[in-house]
């Protein structure tokens, strides 16, 4: 799909999600590799990244980005800076680079990412990269959007209590320790390891990268290709899509509902229950009119 | 819900961004989505992000001298690319002598050393809602 068109539709579709069914419904299906990527801010995952197109571009693999940064909780304002570290690529007629922001969602992705990453992929992409915001502990929903998902260490990360923590650590289906080329890294290294150990898992799932000197970017490319395979292969991958599409499918309810909520007026009721009712049959009359298609979702 | 989105971006050889960054930081502030490009770019980076980003409104920080030449190639390839209604405004170490060849080549405002962030967020809200009034809000 032609640049221009696309960003348009993206912008339409961050803006007014209840025009996305209709934009996507326009383009025939297709499917891109969707691989995540995700870390806490300053791991370096925008230059990891930008390393990483260079190899699938090295492959004349074409590449889309979604690059996600914060938004104001006061202004809704939002410095998206992504983008910046990815330069090498703006002329590239087969990369697409998008920065949005956060718009108040709270797991690490915005509201349109799904939409968007449809859309993406309705546009023949080979990889679509999405780059969470920097992130905590607790921000896991990439791994409901990317087939598979690379979380991104650097030194300073903290001692191995860090590790054992849940949430952030263990949705991750391959681990880079970027920022390779310091020494600390493998420190890093070593109490990775012990700690996958626990879980059965080990050195194939970890790669140790540097965006800075490019080393281990290769090996990191080639097992998120033999990753994605192999789930493809079993199964897996399937069976992630369709986790997928629940996500999704509870995202869009998630906001249909909020509207619901909001659109009904002069309801005197103390009871919250009562409320609700009043609320799913406003919903329901709004949207199970027409043949499956939703009215206005 | 509408956001405006902006690109603030640093075209040609000058190696200083505080200004960039500065007025970034200020349109944040106000609300705005900022995209920053980083330093160096070449016009066709700069319209080729333009378009990627789909935003509102492109603001040109030059420092180097050359912001005659700069913000003409810049427009000659939003022309070419078909996205010359985006609005451009350029900051700067401009010469007065200068702005009236800016505003004649397409430059909506041109803010020299010394303006206040609050004229420029204040004169940024009105040209993007000159733009909105102008295609009715699309």
């Amino acid at each position: 799909m032609d640049h221009k068109l696309l960003a348009k539709l993206i912008t339409k579709i961050e803006n007014s999600p209840e025009l996305a069914p209709e934009i996507i419904q326009r383009f025939p299906e297709s499917r891109s590799k969707v691989i995540g990527f995700t870390g806490s801010p300053g791991v370096g995952k925008s230059s990891l990244i930008d390393q990483v197109i260079k190899q699938l571009r090295d492959k004349d693999l074409s590449v889309a980005v979604v690059a996600i940064d914060p938004s104001s909780p006061f202004t809704k304002g939002a410095f998206l800076g992504d983008r910046i570290r990815m330069r090498d690529h703006f002329v590239d007629e087969k990369v697409f680079i998008r920065s949005m922001a956060s718009r108040g969602a709270l797991g690490g992705l915005c509201d349109a990412a799904f939409d968007v990453v449809k859309l993406l992929e309705c546009s023949e992409f080979d990889y679509v990269l999405v780059e969470t915001v920097g992130v905590g502990q607790s921000e896991v929903e990439i791994s409901n959007l990317a087939d598979l998902t690379v979380l991104v260490l650097s030194p300073g990360f903290g001692d191995e209590i860090q590790m054992l923590k849940a949430g952030v650590m263990e949705i991750a289906d391959l681990y880079a320790i970027n920022k390779s080329d310091l020494p600390e890294s493998d420190t890093l290294y070593t109490q990775l390891l012990a700690f996958l150990s626990l879980a059965g898992r080990g050195e194939k799932q970890v790669c140790r990268t540097s965006a800075y000197t490019q080393d281990g970017v290769q090996e990191l490319v080639e097992r998120i290709e033999d990753l994605w395979n192999s789930l493809c292969k079993s199964g897996m991958l399937d069976e992630r899509r369709r986790k997928r599409l629940q996500y999704h499918a509870e995202h869009i309810l998630r906001r249909l509902v909020q509207k619901a909520v909001h659109s009904v007026k002069g309801c005197k009721t103390e009871n919250p229950y009562e409320f609700v009712q009043v609320a799913l049959s406003r919903l329901c009359e709004t949207h199970l009119k027409k043949d499956g298609q939703g009215g206005g979702i | 819900m509408r956001i405006f989105r902006i690109l603030i971006a640093k075209p040609g050889l000058d190696g200083h961004d505080r200004g960039a960054k500065v007025v970034a930081h200020a349109l944040r502030d106000a609300g705005f989505e900022v995209i920053y490009t980083g330093l160096r770019q070449t016009p066709d980076q700069i319209v080729r992000t333009a378009l990627q980003e789909d935003v509102d409104l492109i603001g040109l920080s030059i420092l180097s001298g050359a912001h005659l030449q700069l913000s003409r190639k810049v427009i000659e390839l939003m022309k070419k690319e078909g996205i010359d209604h985006i609005p451009v405004f350029v900051g700067g170490i401009i010469p007065p002598d200068d702005v009236p060849q800016l505003l004649q080549m397409g430059v909506k405002r041109v803010f020299g050393p010394g303006t206040a962030l609050s004229k420029i967020v204040e004169e940024v809200k009105t040209i993007l809602h000159e733009g909105v009034a102008s295609t009715g809000g699309s």
